[in-house]
This record gives C-alpha cells, sequence and structure tokens, in this order.
C-alpha cells in the first residue's frame, strides 16, 4: 500500500481532535515545525462553533512546490476523537495511514483493508507517566507530535528551539515536553518502520516569509495606519481582529510617560452602535474602525448608507463567514459580496478592498484608512474565516517609514479664515470629492451640518430635486475617480495569450493558482487576474474584454463576483462562467481544474457536433 | 409666520466675556410648529451657551431623527452638528467624543428616538458615563408621523384622535438614576427659569448629564386628555427645588435662610445653589432620587428640578485611560510604530 508513494514534502495530515483538549497548541506546534524545516505549508483549522466538546479537526498540507490551498485526501490522519472516529476513517486516502489511540483495541468496524493503522497507546502511556488529569490531557497532544517528528522524519532539534521559544520565562515546562515528544518518537521508532514513505525533508523554500494569520494582520495594519478608535461587538471569525489591535497598541501605543493610551477601543453593545461609533469618530477627525462579520454587516447596513450619502470615511473590516442568517459561524465562504458593494437602501455603492494574504491584510487595511478618508466615504476590507483564522506563509510585513496618512481633503483654520464662502459639498476640483472640516476648527468658518438627508452644495437641507440629482450624480463622479485609486488588480501575465481568462479574489488565489499549473500540465492554458478591489478598474474590464471566456471563482453559491461584473461592466453573462465552491470549506484547485476540464470538453463536443 | 430671520440686531446688545452677543448662539430659523415645546429648549440651550461664555466651534451637536432631532439645526450655527439616524445618536457621540475629548458634546434626542428605537444605546452611553449633554424633547408622541404614541405616553392618556394608550410609560429620568447616570435633571419647556440654569449645570458636569425635558407637542398632543400637554404639565409639576447656577469666580450674592439652601459644588468649581422644596430627598443619593421620583408619580406630579448628580465622575475617557490629547490630534510620529518595530516583528513570526 502506498500513499503517493514515496512522497516527500507532499502530503496532507488531519487531526481530529475534541474541541478544548489543548490540541491547537500541539497542533500548531507540528505545523510550525514544518514550516522552520523551511518546507510551505498551511493549515486550516476546521472548528465547531462551540467552546468544549464537539469534534474538531486541523489539516495540514505540506508542499514542496508550495501550493498553500487546501487539498483533497488525507494522507494521514492522526484520530484522537472517537466521537468522530468512523467519519475520519473513512476519509483516509487509499494507501494512507490511520493513528489511533491503540489504549483500547480499534473495534472490527474500523478497520478498512485499504490503509495503514499505526496504534499508540496515547492514553496509557500518559497515565503511567503523568499523575495529573490536565497534564495527561496536554501531554497526550505531544505525545501524537513525537510520534509525528519519528514518523515523517522531522528533525527533533526544531521542536527543542520551539519549546524553547514558547517557554521562555517557563523553562520548568520544557523538560516535560521535550519528554512527551521523545515518548512518542522513541515508541514509533520501536514499533513501525520509520520514516514513512510519506515524510519530509529539509528545503530552504520559505526564504524570508512569515507564518500569521489574517486578523492579526488586519489589527497590526490598523496600528500603523494610525487607528485611534476602535468599536466593536464580538463576532466569529472577526473577533480577533480587534484583538489583535488591542495587543498591538498595548504594545505599541502607550505613552511611555504618562502610561497613558493613545488609542481607545470601545465594546459596543451591538453592530449597530460599533459603527455608529466609528462614524462619530471619523466626523471628529479621528481614524477609526471595526470588524465584524456577515450578520454584522447586515445590521450595519443603515450606517454604512449614511457614510456613503453624509460622505464620512469609515473602515469595516469584514471577516466573511458562511451564510445566509447565522450560517455556518465557523466556516468559510465569499458571501457578502453584493451585501457589502451595494450596503444600504437607496443608491449606494461601496468601496471594497480584497486581501488575499496576511502581508496584503496587513497593507491593505493600512490602505483603507487612506482610501476612506480621501474618497470620504467607507471602505469596506473583504477578508474571509479561511484567511482570517488560520496560519498562512506569508511574504513578512513592510513599512515605508517615508509614507505618510494621506488624510484627504479637510481645510484647516489658516484656510478657512482666507477662502471665501466654504461648500461642503461643493464639488471644487471636478472629481466629485469635496472638502470637509473637522469639528472645532475655526470661530465663524467651516461648521456645517451633517446628515442623511438631501442637501445643497453647502449642507443646507433641501428636497429641490436638482439640488438632490446633482449630489447623487456628484457621488458618481466620486465613484469614478475612486476607480483610479483602489488597487488594481493582479495580472499574472504581461500580454494576453490565450481564449479563455479566469478571474478570482481572496482566497481563491491559492487554489487558482494551483489549478492553472494543473490545467498547464493537462495543455489547458488560462491567462489569470486576480481582482482586488471594487469599484472595478479599467483593467478588469480589459481583461475581460480581451478573452473569449472568463472563469469567475466564487466561494458562495450565487456567482456574486460574477453578478457584479455583470451589473458594473454590462459584460454579456455567456462570457462569464462560474466556478463555486460554497460547502464552508475552503476551495481547492481539484475542483477548479475538474470544472474548467469540464466545461471546456463540453464545449468541444458541442462544437464537434455542429461542425 | 414669518419664513426669514431679520439679520439687523441692535448695536447695543450686551456681550459675554467673549465679547459675543446671544444671537451668535442662535441657529437657522426654526421649522417646526409654532408654539412647539421644542424651540423653547432650544433658546434655553442657546442662553445657557451664552451665559456659559461658551466658544460655538468648541460644540459639537449631535441628534438622531424626529422632530427633537431637527432642532440642533435651530441653534448654535457656528458649531458642527450631525443630525445621524434613527435612535444612535449615543453611539455617533460615543465616537466622536473619543475622537476630541476637548469638544463640549450636547446630544438631542426625543421619545421615540431615546425611549424606543434608541433604547439600547441610550442605556449603554449611560453605562460608559460618555462625557456630554443629553436631552430629550419628551412629548410622548411621534410628531413627525403625525401623533402616534410613544412609549413615553402615560397609560391613561388621550391623544388627539381621542385614543387612550394602553400601555405602561417609560420613565427615563428613574431609569436614568438607576443606570448610573451622574447628573440626572427632569424640567418643563415651558420654564425656562429652571430650564437655563439646570443647561448650565449639566453643561458643566464631567461626565454624562441628562436632562429629561417634557416639551409639549401643540399639534398632535396638547389635547384634553393628554397628559403631555400644556395645560397638564403646568397643572401637574412639581420642583424639587428652584436653583441658581453660579460660574466658578463669581461672588455669591443672594442669600438664603440656612437650611434651605445648598450649594452643589460642580467640577470646575461653579456652584448650584438649590432651594429645596421637596422634603426629605438628597440630589447625592440615587435612592432618595428615585423615591423623589416615583412619589410625585403616584401623586399624578411631574417632578422637575435637579433630581441626582456626582460631583466627581470618571468618564469613559477616563475609564479607557486615554491620553489627555485629543486622539484626533495625535501625529503619525506618535502613531505609528514605524519599520524597526515590523522587522522586529517578522522576526517573531519566524
Amino acid at each position: 500500500m502506498s500513499a503517493g508513494s514515496n512522497s516527500v514534502n507532499d502530503f496532507v495530515v488531519r487531526f481530529a481532535n475534541v474541541n478544548g483538549t489543548g490540541s491547537a497548541s500541539a497542533n500548531f506546534l507540528f505545523t510550525k515545525s514544518i514550516f522552520r524545516m523551511g518546507i510551505p505549508v498551511t493549515p486550516k483549522n476546521i472548528f465547531p462553533s462551540n467552546i468544549q466538546g464537539l469534534p474538531t479537526w486541523y489539516e495540514v498540507r505540506v508542499s514542496e512546490k508550495g501550493y498553500l490551498g487546501r487539498r483533497e485526501g488525507i494522507d494521514l490522519m492522526v484520530c484522537v476523537n472517537p466521537q468522530s472516529m468512523m467519519n475520519d476513517v473513512k476519509s483516509v486516502k487509499k494507501g494512507g495511514y490511520f493513528l489511533y489511540d491503540s489504549t483500547k483495541k480499534l473495534h472490527d468496524e474500523f478497520i478498512r483493508e485499504d490503509i495503514n493503522y499505526i496504534g499508540i497507546p496515547l492514553m496509557e502511556m500518559c497515565n503511567r507517566e503523568f499523575n495529573d488529569a490536565r497534564q495527561r490531557q496536554l501531554f497526550k497532544n505531544i505525545i501524537y507530535v513525537g510520534a509525528l517528528c519519528g514518523l515523517l522524519d522531522i528533525e527533533v532539534s526544531v521542536f527543542e528551539g520551539l519549546f524553547a521559544e514558547q517557554f521562555k520565562g517557563k523553562e520548568k515546562l520544557i523538560a516535560p515536553n521535550m519528554k512527551s515528544l521523545q515518548m512518542g518518537i522513541d515508541y514509533v521508532k520501536q514499533n513501525f518502520s520509520c520514516p514513512l514513505n510519506i515524510r519530509v525533508e529539509r528545503r530552504d523554500l520559505l526564504k524570508d516569509a512569515i507564518m500569521v494569520d489574517g486578523n492579526s494582520a488586519c489589527g497590526l495594519g490598523a496600528v500603523y495606519a494610525g487607528a485611534t478608535v476602535a468599536a466593536w461587538y464580538p463576532i466569529t471569525p472577526s473577533t480577533s481582529v480587534v484583538e489583535a489591535f488591542m495587543e498591538y497598541a498595548a504594545e505599541y501605543r502607550v505613552d511611555p510617560q504618562t502610561g497613558k493610551k493613545n488609542y481607545a477601543i470601545v465594546q459596543a453593545e451591538d453592530e449597530l452602535a460599533a459603527i455608529g461609533m466609528v462614524i462619530g469618530a471619523n466626523w471628529n477627525g479621528a481614524r477609526s474602525f471595526t470588524a465584524t462579520s456577515g450578520p454584522g454587516v447586515s445590521l450595519m447596513n443603515e450606517f454604512l448608507g449614511l457614510g456613503y450619502f453624509a460622505e464620512i470615511p469609515a473602515v469595516l473590516i469584514d471577516v466573511q463567514r458562511a451564510g445566509p442568517s447565522t450560517g455556518m459561524p465557523t466556516r468559510v465562504q465569499q458571501s457578502d459580496i453584493l451585501e457589502a458593494a451595494y450596503a444600504s437602501h437607496g443608491d449606494t455603492k461601496q468601496i471594497l478592498v480584497i486581501p488575499s494574504t496576511p502581508r496584503e491584510c496587513f497593507e491593505m487595511t493600512a490602505d483603507a484608512f487612506d482610501l476612506a478618508e480621501q474618497l470620504q466615504t467607507p471602505v469596506i476590507v473583504m477578508t474571509d474565516l479561511d484567511l482570517g483564522m488560520n496560519d498562512h506563509v506569508s511574504p513578512p510585513f513592510e513599512w515605508d517609514d517615508k509614507r505618510i496618512f494621506h488624510r484627504g481633503k479637510v481645510l484647516t483654520a489658516d484656510f478657512l479664515e482666507n477662502m471665501p464662502k466654504f461648500g461642503r459639498y461643493l464639488d471644487v476640483d471636478g472629481d466629485g470629492i469635496p472638502y470637509r472640516t473637522y469639528p472645532g476648527t475655526h470661530p465663524t468658518k467651516g461648521a456645517f451640518f451633517t446628515r442623511g438627508t438631501s442637501r445643497d452644495e453647502y449642507a443646507a437641507y433641501t428636497e429641490d430635486a436638482g439640488a438632490y440629482k446633482r449630489n447623487m450624480d456628484r457621488l458618481m463622479v466620486k465613484w469614478e475617480t475612486a476607480k483610479k485609486m483602489v488597487h488594481a488588480p493582479e495580472l499574472y501575465q504581461h500580454k494576453n495569450h490565450h481564449g479563455n481568462g479566469i478571474l478570482f479574489y481572496g482566497t481563491s488565489k491559492y487554489a487558482a493558482e494551483e489549478a492553472i499549473d494543473l490545467l498547464k500540465e493537462q495543455g489547458i492554458h488560462l491567462d489569470a487576474i486576480r481582482i482586488k478591489s471594487f469599484p472595478f478598474n479599467s483593467t478588469v474590464e480589459q481583461f475581460i474584454a480581451a478573452h473569449d471566456k472568463v472563469f469567475v471563482v466564487d466561494q458562495n453559491r450565487d456567482a456574486q463576483m460574477r453578478s457584479l461584473l455583470m451589473i458594473e461592466l454590462g459584460i454579456n453573462p455567456e462570457k462569464l462562467t462560474s466556478i463555486l465552491s460554497y460547502d464552508g470549506m475552503p476551495i481547492t484547485a481539484d475542483l477548479i481544474q475538474q470544472s474548467i476540464t469540464n466545461n471546456l470538453s463540453i464545449h468541444k463536443v458541442k462544437e464537434g457536433t455542429l461542425s | 409666520m414669518t419664513y426669514v430671520r431679520p439679520k439687523f440686531r441692535h448695536p447695543e446688545l450686551p456681550k459675554n466675556k467673549l465679547g459675543y452677543t446671544l444671537s451668535y448662539y442662535e441657529g437657522a430659523l426654526s421649522t417646526l410648529c409654532a408654539g412647539c415645546g421644542h424651540d423653547s429648549i432650544s433658546a434655553a440651550i442657546v442662553q445657557a451657551c451664552y451665559d456659559l461664555d461658551i466658544e460655538p466651534h468648541k460644540v459639537a451637536k449631535l441628534s438622531g431623527i424626529g422632530c427633537s432631532s431637527k432642532t440642533p439645526a435651530y441653534f448654535l450655527s457656528n458649531s458642527h452638528g450631525f443630525n445621524s439616524v434613527h435612535g444612535r445618536m449615543p453611539s455617533v457621540a460615543t465616537g466622536a467624543n473619543l475622537a476630541n475629548r476637548d469638544l463640549k458634546y450636547i446630544g438631542i434626542s426625543g421619545d421615540g428616538d431615546t425611549a424606543s428605537i434608541g433604547m439600547g444605546q441610550f442605556v449603554h452611553v449611560i453605562r460608559r458615563n460618555l462625557n456630554m449633554l443629553y436631552v430629550v424633547m419628551n412629548n410622548g408622541c411621534y410628531g413627525l408621523t403625525k401623533g402616534q404614541d410613544s412609549a413615553t405616553a402615560d397609560a391613561g392618556s388621550k391623544n388627539k384622535t381621542g385614543q387612550v394608550n394602553l400601555f405602561q410609560s417609560i420613565d427615563l429620568a428613574s431609569l436614568a438614576i438607576e443606570l448610573g447616570a451622574t447628573f440626572v435633571a427632569q424640567s418643563f419647556s415651558g420654564d425656562k427659569q429652571q430650564l437655563v440654569p439646570l443647561m448650565k449645570a449639566a453643561m458643566k458636569h464631567q461626565g454624562f448629564a441628562f436632562i429629561n425635558v417634557i416639551s409639549p407637542c401643540v399639534t398632535f398632543n396638547n389635547n384634553v386628555g393628554s397628559t403631555k400637554s400644556y395645560d397638564y404639565v403646568r397643572e401637574h409639576v412639581e420642583a424639587t427645588g428652584t436653583l441658581d447656577f453660579v460660574p466658578m469666580m463669581s461672588e455669591i450674592t443672594t442669600e438664603y435662610a440656612e437650611g434651605s439652601t445648598e450649594h452643589l459644588v460642580l467640577h470646575d468649581g461653579s456652584i448650584i445653589e438649590l432651594h429645596k422644596l421637596a422634603d426629605g430627598w438628597d440630589p447625592h443619593n440615587r435612592i432618595s432620587a428615585i423615591n423623589a421620583v416615583q412619589h410625585a408619580k403616584a401623586k399624578n406630579e411631574i417632578l422637575t428640578g435637579l433630581l441626582y448628580m456626582e460631583k466627581e465622575t470618571t468618564d469613559l475617557h477616563d475609564m479607557l485611560g486615554t491620553t489627555d490629547i485629543p486622539l484626533n490630534s495625535l501625529t503619525k510620529e506618535i502613531l505609528c510604530p514605524g519599520s524597526g518595530k515590523l522587522k522586529e516583528l517578522n522576526d517573531s513570526l519566524r
């Protein structure tokens, strides 16, 4: 039996655990050890909406070629959860391995002829070695990591280094952890032929890459961009964005002299209040943001409309999860695209920026503050649960110290003093972006009344049809200006070569890039584009125009990005073929490859019958 | 009815310490119904700000939606105003205040805006002791949608169409006291003598100051049988006391018999001279304040005046430990940790 026969640095390990048993840190330790071996690795936490007791999985893909998307097919299953064991046995690839706790004998129904079983008496070993119940639990996890160390040929010194870092200041804990690890290593070496035919070999493929989750990167980006007011309401999977902001701000933003904070964080009573505070703070000249997920965006719609119409900057980080309604709170989707793009009643359009990597989460969050203030409108950072909560190998964060905060068109007291009449909603520059003033700037000039009702160029309330229409039309001029300011898409080729293209965004990047390679091997060549923002700038339009057919990858049921392209660019629906993944799991290269292969072969058959 | 406010002002109009006349504190001409209580409240705000020598541009006025929420346009035209969304003024005020702690914040709301759609934000802004003046112009009905009962309409009160309200009313002042508001007062739009000094004291209060002002709706809720009509309120008002506001540094000239007068010192040293009328009521005691309101209610009276206040309070900024410098004035040099720190952080993520 073989699992990808002698597969070096190319396999998937899945851990089946019970939620709340400390498995997360042990599993991360495993991932980090691969990372430290210099090999591209991508973990996915597949967790329940639960604190303790329900099954939880952690899937780690190791890929020499650097493919960081999820891959179907499990080569090695580490099963320490009897609850899910039947399904876990079934999910192992033919020829794969099933590691389990052999303290109790495995029942016949769990035996498959086509996979290999690695039984380790985890519980028995722990009970023998440790007295404390919690310790038994935690070290059981370390023992199976030790087993993997032996089975997959991971260098022991890597773990020594990781433990030393993890338990800095608590050095007492290093010895029992190393001991547990060694127990695992020794057991598999004595009882099985090590390493397995799936194993790792040290490489230097990661260069200066870091491993971090997108939510931390967003929180950090907000610190670097000078956000001073964060208001939020806890919701999975966005909670850790503000928690990261909290942590980084505590580190970087406390005045050393006074001990006072150069930031304020308020946990609001709900998402409505959270975005209200953000709008209030931005109106008053502070950079302010909130983070939420789909249900929160629904609640924030009214304020997002106010932000659009009254022209108040705001930054909202939407960590998308599977909807609709409460949906699957701990599973991923890109299903807030349309909701966010047209958030609120009336004619509204919102700026979206769509990162794909933690580095982009950092940069684009920082950029979002510039865009929001320059365009005087809300900017929504469209990340998702996969990007936000899972650790990703990413290029390192970079910051140019010469970078300035672009605060947009804000009039100072001096300027107001010397100008004729200030008109808050006057399009002085022809770009649709008017000038604003902060409260408290000048004793007699520059005060205006902000409202969600219609108003004229001088911010005076009006129901005059002409004034209302002029304002709505100016907002469209501003929208055109935005197209030139938002992030340009990533093109994967200097010149378009092929008849067919593929378009994707956000975390579909990983699977799509891999699929492009797989298809190439099959002789199917595609040009590719990754969208990073809405409104779409002209490059997107040109890319679609240059191809006969464009595959649009969406991680939602309703092909939301495809709809958005059709609505905004007036593209013939026949030209855009959807590739959809919406089961809540991160999309795979396999799915994209299959869909495109099927589509093109059907197309060929049709052409054949016609000719 | 005039549609244009005459610009002419008598050249000898008195000026305050900043050299501004009262008219400098006015706003646009009100578009509310003639005789609306809300206009009297706007006038009291104008008077209070003038008397206190407040720089209008150092005030931010915020509101939600409704007749009351329109009023910020009718006072302090040199202040920035924000007519936000229905029931959400407290959150907007919270964000604004966090951005710049040096301005004064006046929030205007109505009974619909606060006691119904905005109840959640109202109770939470109280909990946070946001440094602001929160005024509810309370007329017991939805004026802008033509007179439906609001949640502060008393059970048994009759509206213009003769319909009797069946539901219990929400007593905003009692609620505010119970939730920990640090300054709570109640007044009547028809009582300028009481309202102006209350406004002044509330504006000087460091923390959340709430004034519930009964403000009759002349068009939809001023009929016989309504408990929010001018006539009814005038007949049923009972004051905790009369009060004068004495700004810091002023000499106290009026004298009252010992025992009936109490000097309440505010945060900045200003003094409220309170001439108590209610028996057994202690403005520094929350329970006593709630009792006084409830006793009056039991007698079908509306207790007005100062109800409760704390002198030294910890406002939201102090609770959060934010810097004394307005957050909106901090520069990149202070806010951005820079590339060096980022390099260290990158190293820790490998």
